[in-house]
């Protein structure tokens, strides 16, 4: 454990240690779930994954970067309709294409939402090359409007529907293993955490390189990382295309989890939905993050709808937003401020007088 | 290194856990799972309350939507509950709020169906979160009626997706027959909205049926909603003389439409659907749109006693006058009542089949039959805009 250097190699395995322990954890509550669960608690789950990933995705510019976005759901909106119209096409009712034939048809998936991604950076990279030059308020502003020309674009544009939204996006295609084939909702499952890990991981390390110094170096001070020869702009152009990115994965899991797409789930509401998770959490913690779509996602469907239906009064957008106003005059910083869970432990392991080994 | 050896071990150990929990035998994957299921519900459906479940907007944007259809499903309810139930069993209705967001529809729905178990789902206003919601229904075979989306594609989601009210087609079948048996119309000229479904929608059946019936379309002009200047296709359409113009598009561009026309002196009436209905009409049109004729699903000023039983018993429950949502939601419930106490035992399968048999439902938006595509077959209204309050003319049955 102590040994002085490790060699190049296993610093590499090592560094796949984290992120493998944590998809294996995930797939086997998935396995859980897929057994013991009705197919609410299932959808909730899968919603809370999506969040999990946007609210990770939007850390990083508003968290990390000390940018204010408003317009993270037209993100979400182009990566959920991209990967959703290449899975419609191709593995929709009556579908003509065919991308990768059986037993590959699982990978489709994990492909369209790349390209989901990769089409929502390129909608970040149009956006932010223009409005990131500009600073606070103005910047709020310009990418909300662009937020809303997304979901317009959408409302008009006939091959996906419009205003009446594109029904029957199909569940990612099937993993056939021998005579077994996995459930719709493992496999809608296995990728929600397989992209949920990689958010997770690549944001962390990200953070944590030089890159994400001079990303935080813009928060902290923007004269004085330019006087330092940070490209300010450059720095927060990128935050911004790679934020996208996430974004866009984050709604093409949203596409095959509700099987259908309307443009009024991206309204500004969505973006906002957002930002209270990552303030929540802490603007810089993607723990926080996490814990706090744990808590967005769970707390009116598990706990205050069933509250509803016993009361028979429904105050749950009452009781919910009050305990958002309460938390944030407690704690204004969020529930973890800058720092992560892991920090805990770090602070647990000193207090014993051992040496603290760094995580991941 | 024994320690990363051991959580290697451990982590396989899980992904195979994972693996094994997660998948199923291919060959009968899904025949089994439907029937057991449906032997769960029914099990769970032959003692207690009848559980149905109901979701709309009851907050949000579109809050009285929601809340007037919540009303009228209620009242058919609680009057089905005093006249002792179905079967002797009392109905409970669980209705749940989506906010106004398609996501939401779909996860009240599996909720409604998984969670609290009902036999059927009525529901929503809107076509866009009926979409969203529908497959999941279709999926769990339990029927669902939504009262008032009026977008064809809704009930093609599959079997077991019902609407109670007309598709937006018919509108348009139905004043090309008002226009020819009521005004006596030979030639008429058509100004759609190309942009929008719904308007393109009712001009193609207009023109069809109106064709069919030995009329005449002189002229088929078009406009693009948002626009304000219609004075081009006016001119156009008043020099070849019609008798009626049918605009199917929403109240704006409406009522700005028919101030220019006055101007224009064209006299022919002007003819719509249930796009025009809003207060907002005759507030852009003023007297320019008084006199003019559109369809809409029910009018306060029916004569039939059904109708006016309704809104005598919904002022006395809620103390104002019921709109076409509460009457929709009324209907939709109703139907379900009727199915219910039709079937031979309440499992979501027999309830199903129970509502494709409904033929000749007197309802208060008039009678319902549902033909082979879950669509209802029944007559529209057609009422004449007569300052902020809309007279009743005809009933135009199909």
């Amino acid at each position: 454990m102590t040994d002085a250097a490790p060699s190049p190699q296993t610093r590499f395995r090592r560094s796949f240690l984290a992120p493998t322990a944590t998809f294996a954890v995930l797939l086997a509550l998935g396995g859980i779930l897929d057994r013991t669960a009705n197919g609410y608690t299932q959808l909730i789950f899968l919603f809370m994954f999506v969040n999990m990933i946007l609210a990770l995705s939007l850390n990083l510019v508003n968290g990390f970067t000390g940018q204010f976005s408003l317009g993270h759901a037209g993100f979400m909106a182009v990566g959920a309709y991209v990967s959703g119209y290449l899975s419609v096409l191709t593995m929709g009712v009556g579908a003509r294409l065919m991308f990768l034939p059986q037993p590959f048809e699982f990978l489709n998936f994990p492909i369209f939402a790349v390209a989901g991604g990769l089409a929502a950076a390129a909608a970040g990279y149009l956006v932010g090359l223009p409005s990131l030059r500009l600073r606070g308020d103005y910047l709020a502003i310009v990418t909300l409007g662009f937020g809303e020309i997304i979901r317009v674009v959408l409302l008009n544009t006939k091959a996906v529907g419009g205003a009446r939204g594109m029904p029957g996006v199909p569940a990612p295609g099937e993993l056939v293993v021998g005579d077994y084939v996995f459930s719709p909702f493992f496999m809608n499952y296995l990728w929600a955490a397989f992209w949920l890990t990689t958010t997770f991981f690549v944001l962390w390390r990200l953070v944590r390189s030089t890159h994400g110094r001079g990303f935080q170096s813009v928060r902290e001070d923007e004269i004085a990382a330019e006087a330092m020869g940070v490209n300010t702009t450059k720095m927060k152009v990128q935050a911004f295309v790679i934020s996208s990115f996430f974004a866009g994965l984050a709604g093409a899991v949203f596409a095959s989890a509700t099987k259908y797409l309307n443009p009024s789930t991206f309204q500004f509401t969505k973006s906002v939905d957002a930002i209270i998770m990552v303030v929540l959490g802490g603007m810089g913690s993607l723990t926080g993050s996490v814990i706090a779509a744990i808590i967005v996602t769970m707390l009116p469907e598990f706990v205050l709808r069933p509250l509803q239906e016993y009361t028979g009064v429904d105050l749950r957008m009452v009781i919910y937003s009050l305990l958002l106003i309460i938390f944030m005059i407690s704690r204004p910083q969020g529930i973890f401020g800058k720092a992560e869970v892991t920090d805990l432990f770090k602070r647990l392991t000193k207090a014993r007088g051992k040496d603290g080994r760094t995580s991941a | 290194m024994g320690y990363e050896a051991m959580l290697k071990h451990v982590l396989a150990g899980l992904v195979i856990f994972a693996a094994t929990t997660g998948c199923t035998r291919k060959t009968p994957v899904a025949a089994p799972s439907e029937s057991s299921d449906d032997s769960h519900r029914a099990q769970v459906a032959m003692t207690g309350d009848i559980l149905i479940g109901e979701y709309g907007s009851m907050t949000g944007g579109e809050a009285t939507f929601g809340l007037s259809t919540h009303e009228g499903v209620m009242m058919a309810i609680d009057e089905t509950n005093e006249a002792g139930g179905v079967k002797g069993r009392r109905l409970k209705v669980i209705a749940l709020d989506n906010q106004g967001k398609p996501d939401e529809a779909a996860a009240v729905v599996t909720r409604l169906i998984t969670e609290n178990k009902v036999v059927a789902v009525l529901g929503e206003v809107a076509s866009g979160r009926t979409l969203a919601a529908a497959p999941i229904a279709q999926q769990h075979k339990i029927p669902m009626i939504s009262p008032s989306s009026t977008n064809p594609q809704v009930t093609e989601v599959g079997d077991y997706i019902f609407r109670v009210c007309f598709i937006d087609p018919f509108q348009g079948t139905a004043m090309a027959k008002f226009a020819h048996e009521k005004l006596s119309a030979k030639k008429v000229a058509i100004l759609r909205d190309v942009k929008s479904d719904y308007s393109v929608g009712l001009a193609t059946f207009f023109a069809k049926t109106f064709r069919q019936m030995g009329g005449e379309i002189v002229i088929d002009q078009s406009y693009q909603s948002g626009e304000k200047d219609f004075k081009a296709q006016l001119t156009q359409i008043r020099s070849k003389k019609p008798d009626a113009i049918f605009i199917p598009g929403y109240y704006t561009e409406v009522g700005l439409i028919a101030q220019q026309a006055k101007q224009l002196g064209i006299k022919a009436p002007l003819l719509g659907g249930d796009g025009w209905d809003s207060e907002k009409l005759y507030q852009i049109g003023k007297d320019a749109i008084n006199g003019q004729y559109f369809s809409s699903h029910y009018t306060t000023e029916s004569t039939d006693s059904v109708v006016q039983d309704f809104i005598k018993n919904y002022k006395a429950k809620y103390g104002k006058v019921p709109d076409g949502l509460a009457a929709l939601g009324y209907d939709a419930a109703k139907v379900l009542v009727s199915a219910m106490e039709r079937a031979a035992e309440l499992t979501p399968k027999n309830i199903r089949d129970e509502i494709a048999r409904t033929k000749d439902f007197a309802g208060v938006t008039g009678r319902i039959t549902i033909d082979g595509k879950r669509n209802a077959v029944k007559p529209a209204v057609v009422v004449k805009v007569d300052g902020t309050v809309n007279r009743y003319v005809t009933t135009i049955t199909p």
